[in-house]
């Protein structure tokens, strides 16, 4: 299910509540791409470094670089620790990479940077992040970018969270019954690109090619049952001659023919 | 402390974990009694009151700080102040942040300089987070309080954090249901007391659940969330099962 999950890259986008936690998930997927040898990158905001890390042995562990806007998120230390831009700019600098291969970026959590950012501005970010291999033309090679986003749903308007789910490759929506977790799974299959479009009355046993002079008689053929202007003027002025028809008949040697009216005694 | 809520939650003062965030939530009743809870759990907790617990000495030895609220807040407006004021952001026409409430939360939790340590581990206790928006500081600013709170008093000095936050049921209050499932997100343990839904009963007063989030290994076994109802007694608080009160049966 988690490879599923990881296929089609782009945004996979993990809605929470508060009865039923993503963490658990989102780490699962992220243990997932490390152990596929993917570099992980971790915009952590709602939990330490610790508590990220915990239950990952150290094979895992040496993968994940852990970005820390726990600690002091928005600079109250005034310290020079403080990260550069901010999550967001941490965020177009692991984009920036030179490194060709996949990488997998975990946002924790999406709630978070949507609470003290707009939603707007998010937005474009995680378009440009989750399309970038797909470029065509760019000298470049740029390896698969996953953007797995832990959302909390209750914290948000259906604005915000519909403008995610929209750019969302994979949507995952966690619930339950009476103690069993359930996840509900939405993938939006990428649409096909048009590709050059195959002749498909090449390799056949028979022709289905028409010459000029056979597609030009087809072109003026008037079907039978088309109300064309002449049938309509025929049928307005009928001409003179033509109202009465006639039935030619040869009767042959088993015929019975009466000419008298068979009608003619009736009484009416 | 309520030796049933103890049970139910499974702890006791002396290994209570430590680096948890709990939230206490009422509906349509009144859940100070909780907080009564876990504030005489804690003090008994530091293993320095001997019989029963008893605020005041408490106070004195420097265990129990308070931040006593109203007062303050009238000193903001009639006292000059010279370094920034806990309450600040109630003089100011845009409420930013709550930057030095923070700084007057930390400054409070240090441990003080020579002689024996004041407790084991801190333990902060808020009563009430609601109160803050209505002073008017937007939710957010108060979730990015808890947050700082959290990361110096659970993470970084292994303490606790207690916080009641009120649900009004008003589906109107936007602010509210952000800020109580936005602290609800950050929450170890929940613990939720309502009102019962068909109205006042003499043997019953309530219910109460609760939930364990972020467990820190997953736990199939342990329940993720219970159910009880309760009945407030002069000293104690007595829970059972829905449906089994003494006086039904």
């Amino acid at each position: 299910m988690l490879d599923s999950l990881l296929s089609l890259g782009g945004l996979v986008l993990l809605r929470d509540s508060v009865e039923w936690e993503g963490r658990s998930l989102l780490k699962a997927l992220v243990k997932k791409s490390a152990l596929c040898g993917e570099q992980v990158h971790i915009l952590g905001c709602e939990v330490s470094e610790e508590e990220f890390r915990e239950g990952f042995d150290s094979d895992i562990n040496n993968r994940l670089v852990y970005h820390d806007f726990f600690r002091d998120p928005l600079n109250w230390s005034k310290t020079e620790e403080a990260l550069p831009g901010g999550p967001l700019g941490a965020l177009r600098a692991i984009c920036k990479r030179t490194d060709p291969g996949p990488v997998t970026i975990a946002l924790d959590s999406l709630s978070w940077l949507l609470l003290h950012l707009p939603c707007t501005t998010l937005c474009q970010a995680l378009h440009a992040v989750s399309h970038q291999d797909s470029c065509p033309g760019d000298s470049s090679p740029v390896g698969k970018v996953s953007v797995l986003g832990l959302l909390h749903e209750e914290l948000h308007g259906p604005g915000p969270v519909g403008a995610l789910s929209s750019l969302a490759q994979t949507e995952v929506t966690l619930g339950g019954t009476k103690g069993q977790a359930s996840a509900h799974i939405l993938c939006r299959r990428p649409r096909q690109r048009p590709t050059d479009q195959v002749d498909p009355t090449t390799h056949l046993t028979f022709n289905l090619h028409l010459s000029k002079k056979e597609r030009e008689a087809r072109d003026s053929l008037i079907l039978p049952f088309q109300f064309s202007s002449e049938k309509q003027q025929a049928l307005l002025r009928p001409r003179p001659g033509q109202a009465t028809s006639h039935i030619f008949y040869e009767p042959d040697a088993y015929d019975d023919l009466d000419q008298e009216d068979p009608d003619d005694d009736l009484d009416i | 402390m309520f030796v049933e809520l103890n049970n139910l939650l499974n702890t006791t003062p002396d290994r209570a974990e430590q680096g948890k965030l709990t939230l206490l939530c009422d509906a349509k009743t009144d859940g100070s009694f909780l907080v009564h809870h876990f504030l005489s759990f804690y003090l008994k907790g530091m293993g320095r009151i001997d019989a029963g617990v008893n605020l005041t000495v408490a106070r004195e030895r420097g265990q129990l700080v308070f931040l006593e609220g109203l007062k303050s807040a009238v000193d903001v407006f009639f006292q000059t102040q010279e370094e920034p004021h806990p309450l600040q952001f109630l003089r100011e026409a845009n409420a930013g942040n709550l930057k030095p409430l923070f700084e007057f939360v930390r400054e409070a939790l240090k441990p003080v300089d020579g002689g024996e340590a004041r407790w084991t581990y801190p333990v902060l206790l808020v009563d009430d987070l609601s109160v803050l928006l209505s002073l008017g500081v937007g939710a957010v600013a108060v979730l990015d309080f808890i947050h700082y709170c959290r990361a110096t008093v659970c993470w970084e000095l292994k303490g606790n954090m207690v916080i009641l936050v009120h649900d009004s049921g008003d589906v109107e209050d936007e602010e509210n249901d952000i800020l109580l499932n936005g602290v609800s997100h950050q929450s170890h343990l929940i613990l939720r007391a309502e009102g019962l839904a068909t109205g006042f009963c003499r043997d019953v007063h309530g219910q109460l659940r609760i939930l364990w989030r972020r467990p820190s290994q997953p736990t199939a076994q342990r329940d993720q969330s219970l159910t009880y109802q309760y009945k407030i007694q002069d000293k104690s608080v007595s829970f059972f099962a829905k449906g089994m009160s003494p006086a039904v049966l």
